[in-house]
């Protein structure tokens, strides 16, 4: 019998051996992968600088493999945050080493994909990626650096540093990888034009192999809020994460623990969950030691449900103190307390109604388009907030189907559309109640961003149906659609005014023509009293 | 002097129709021209407004009836056509000049007037029949298909180019077309003293050449299956203003049995117009009886034959006479029928020699 070997792995090693579960399947999905993790990095960076994006992505041929596969370089340029001298060769050959792991909404979660695409193309052509950084400092500095991947860490080949004259921020990052791009050219193309249609604000240029040029310019200069960063929500938390912050915490109480690592949990709150949890015993002056449900909460003081007098509260453990199973009992009750409020959406950046209104104005060039933001929800303790926009008319083809584009925290998902809760969701709709119908030129615009996106891969294709996302999908449909209702109805009205009108500006003429020649009259009847009065009914709108 | 008499009645009546499509164009005319919405109405052409009048001896339409406002956006554009239809009348018969209803449908389009198929401009012109109550071939609307006449009569033209102009129906072999010209004419003389009409161009071919038009002093009409309107009406002008008994033969089947009642009593559709049909006339043969008499040779009666008569059985026309009723059960009951060429098993000359001598004798 042969003795099992256990040896312990690298991150980067993990995902050398796993690239298909972050999009790398084959090489048309590696190149659309790569382009889109470093596009999003990019947009990331120029966000939190608060400017518009300049993003500039140019891809060029090296040489054929196979027949399928080419080599391809890739550069991508920004004008974002950039990145400081120390913290390069990390960020960029370093798997799991990022600055996205904070409870903000941001376009990459798991700050994979821009090292994934270096891997990725390490791997295939054993070429080390090149970097150029600046902060906007006096200097810029480059890199050349490769990923020992067994060890997960950056290995630099030759370190440059340059006088930053022009005061420039951003980044350069360029790589060989092996692809396909004829295959993967649709999805590139789409994901650029989607990207400008939830991005309004950014420039986007891309050079194609071939040397084409495909230039997305912005429609405004204005930018959503940013998010801020958040604390966990209590109903949002495991056990890991519990383990971690009584670990870190400097405070000695549970009521003190609470307040600061939470969320919306304030001091009365933090009260009420610790009776409720029975991690602070409540004793009655008159009846002793109470039950958590024989406390009553007067105006945020606890009372006694039987007497009404004021009720003593006994003292918590230190977090530190607790036992295994107490933190696990602690999460169990943070999930069944029902008297939390709900996280709010601070930590969200929406697009907004105009913003978004004018990314799909500028990509789809509708003839009429509606839009409508949901106010903040929630799953599980994570917020999230749905915008929606509905297109119709004007170059919005027909397709015989409803076009679905769906983004989530602004980045377009371009794959697995049926599998999507937006996709199940417009399929169930009842469209004939709102007079729409899948043969008419209509295009579907979701928007969906939380702090943690539902995704059912990390690949990020599409939404898990969770039903509190899928309501909120449901009521902002619902609300689009009964406008695009109502539009569908006004210029039917208008059109059949229209036509009516048409019809006896056609024939009443030559009804006086005819029945002039048949009575043998010298002139025509006169009619003008008669189109007037036909008129009347159509004449405000034109 | 009972000639004269009847030359004006033709001119007269086509002064009657260009009045009655002048009042009905001045009818809109002064309602447009006061402002309000020109309206007519007439009556309905609906099945359950059709009914039939023994007195007559034809269908009618009843009471009721339907208005056309060009107020109505449903109905503006076939209120149109017809006051268009309504014009293009006019001018066809002032002008003398003759038309088809394929012709109709064509000449719309030069007004921008196009109708969407030739069945909605033959309704138009319908409606302009029930409108004033004449035959489209008063406002010398003819059909394309033909029939023709033989025989001892001398007709005048009144057509432009012919007016005065006399011919002798005899003059040639073939028959002479009983087209607008012929239907226009006026009568001068007859020596005849029946008309025999036939269903089958055939038949009267040879009735012809077994000089059937002298031995019985007849006028032979050739109706080629079911008669043109225009054939109809001229069968009623011979038997009302020469006063000659109309005798009909057709095939001995539901079909020919129908060709008969038709030039008898007008057809259901013609409700609206009067003086299509000859109720005198009378169906002479081929009988179910005659079949079994005869002994001709059969086919028998398929599934749609049998539908047919039993369609005719429930029919008004068909309980004027018992005769009728005894053919339909005499063809249901022997199931088969005969064409009039079955006579030819006793010979060619059988059928004018012996059978149409008995039938005449018959029916008379």
């Amino acid at each position: 019998m042969a003795q099992a070997t256990f040896e312990e792995i690298s991150a980067s090693d993990f995902f050398y051996r796993n690239r298909d579960i972050a999009g790398f399947t084959n090489p048309s999905r590696a190149i659309f992968a790569a382009v889109r993790e470093l596009v999003e990095n990019s947009l990331d960076a120029a966000e939190s600088l608060r400017i518009p994006p300049d993003v500039y992505v140019r891809l060029s041929f090296e040489g054929g493999v196979s027949k399928e596969t080419q080599v391809y370089k890739l550069r991508v340029e920004d004008n974002g945050s950039g990145i400081t001298p120390r913290h390069i060769p990390s960020a960029f050959g370093q798997v799991l080493y990022g600055s996205k792991y904070k409870l903000k909404q941001q376009r990459g979660t798991f700050g994979l994909g821009g090292k994934m695409a270096v891997l990725y193309g390490q791997i295939m052509t054993h070429q080390p990626a090149y970097i150029v950084s600046s902060t906007g400092a006096s200097k810029i500095y480059s890199f050349r650096l490769m990923i020992d991947i067994q060890r997960n860490r950056p290995v630099i080949i030759d370190r440059k540093v340059l006088i930053n004259k022009d005061q420039w921020h951003g980044t350069i990052v360029e790589f060989c990888l092996e692809g396909d791009y004829l295959r993967a050219m649709p999805k590139i193309i789409e994901y650029f034009k989607q990207t400008a249609m939830v991005n309004p604000y950014a420039n986007l240029t891309f050079v194609d192999p071939k040397g084409r040029l495909y230039k997305f310019t912005r429609a405004t200069t204005e930018m959503p809020e940013p998010p801020k960063e958040t604390l966990p929500h209590p109903y949002g938390v495991d056990v890991e994460l519990l383990q971690r912050l009584i670990q870190i915490t400097p405070y000695k109480n549970m009521l003190e623990f609470l307040r600061h690592h939470f969320h919306r949990v304030g001091g009365i709150t933090a009260q009420k969950f610790l009776v409720f949890s029975g991690l602070v015993i409540a004793s009655c002056p008159e009846h002793g030691t109470l039950l958590p449900d024989q406390v009553n909460w007067v105006e945020g003081k606890p009372t006694c449900s039987r007497c009404g007098k004021g009720v003593k509260l006994g003292s918590s453990k230190k977090p530190k103190r607790l036992s295994h199973e107490e933190i696990v009992r602690l999460m169990q009750n943070l999930k069944k307390f029902k008297e939390f409020l709900p996280p709010d959406a601070s930590c969200l950046s929406p697009l907004g109604e105009e913003l978004l209104k004018a990314g799909i104005m500028k990509e789809l060039k509708p003839e009429y388009l509606v839009v409508h933001q949901r106010k903040p929800s929630t799953y599980a303790g994570h917020p999230f907030i749905v915008e929606m926009g509905i297109a119709y008319g004007g170059e919005v083809p027909k397709r015989g189907n409803f076009i679905i584009y769906r983004f989530a925290n602004r980045i377009p998902l371009l794959y697995d559309e049926a599998s999507d809760v937006s996709f199940k969701v417009i399929n169930s709709m009842n469209w004939r109640r709102y007079r729409v119908s899948p043969d008419m030129p209509v295009a579907i615009v979701v928007h969906i961003c939380s702090t943690k996106v539902p995704y059912k891969t990390v690949g990020k294709e599409f939404i898990a149906d969770r039903p509190e996302v899928k309501r909120e999908v449901a009521n902002a449909l619902r609300e689009v659609s009964r406008q695009l209702q109502h539009f569908l109805t006004r210029r039917e009205h208008v059109d059949k005014e229209r036509k009516r009108l048409g019809i006896f500006a056609k024939y009443l003429p030559k009804i006086a023509q005819f029945s002039k020649n048949l009575a043998e009259k010298e002139r025509l009847p006169d009619i003008e009293k008669l189109l007037k009065s036909v008129q009347k009914y159509g004449a405000e709108e034109t | 002097m009972e000639q004269k008499k009847r030359k004006t009645s033709i001119i007269e009546k086509k002064n009657e129709v260009i009045g009655s499509l002048k009042n009905f164009g001045t009818h809109i005319y002064d309602q447009l021209d006061r402002g309000t919405f020109p309206t007519i109405s007439m009556p309905s052409r609906s099945t359950e407004n059709i009914n039939y009048d023994p007195a007559l001896r034809q269908f009618v339409l009843g009471e009721k009836s339907v208005s056309r406002s060009a107020r109505n956006i449903r109905h503006v554009k076939p209120f149109t056509q017809l006051s268009w239809a309504a014009m293009f009348s006019k001018e066809l018969t002032s002008q003398r000049k003759t038309s088809t209803l394929r012709d109709v449908y064509y000449s719309a389009q030069a007004y921008e007037m196009t109708f969407t198929d030739q069945q909605e401009s033959n309704n138009i012109i319908t409606d302009l029949e029930t409108l004033t109550g004449f035959a489209r071939e008063d406002f010398n609307i003819f059909p394309e298909e033909r029939s023709a006449i033989f025989g001892d009569l001398t007709i005048a033209y009144t057509v432009p180019g012919y007016e005065g102009k006399t011919l002798n129906l005899t003059s040639h072999p073939d028959g002479v077309l009983i087209g607008p010209a012929l239907t226009s004419a006026e009568f001068v003389s007859t020596k005849a003293d029946k008309v025999i009409a036939i269903e089958k161009g055939a038949l009267f071919t040879r009735f012809i050449e077994e000089n059937v038009h002298n031995k019985h002093n007849a006028l032979l009409i050739s109706t080629s299956g079911q008669a043109p309107r225009q054939t109809r009406s001229f069968i009623r002008r011979l038997h009302d203003e020469l006063n000659l008994p109309v005798y009909i033969f057709t095939d001995g089947d539901p079909w020919g049995m129908h060709i008969a009642m038709v030039i008898i009593s007008g057809s259901a559709n013609a409700a609206h117009l009067r003086e299509l049909n000859t109720p005198d006339a009378k169906w002479s043969g081929v009988w179910a009886t005659d079949i079994v008499n005869y002994k001709l040779p059969t086919d028998p009666l398929d599934e749609e034959d049998i539908k047919r008569l039993y369609e005719l059985q429930k029919d008004p026309r068909y309980k004027e006479d018992p005769l009728w009723e005894r053919e339909i059960k005499t063809f249901l009951k022997i199931r088969r029928k005969a064409e009039q060429e079955a006579f030819s098993r006793y010979g060619l000359t059988y059928i004018v020699d012996e059978y149409l001598p008995t039938k005449l004798e018959e029916t008379k």
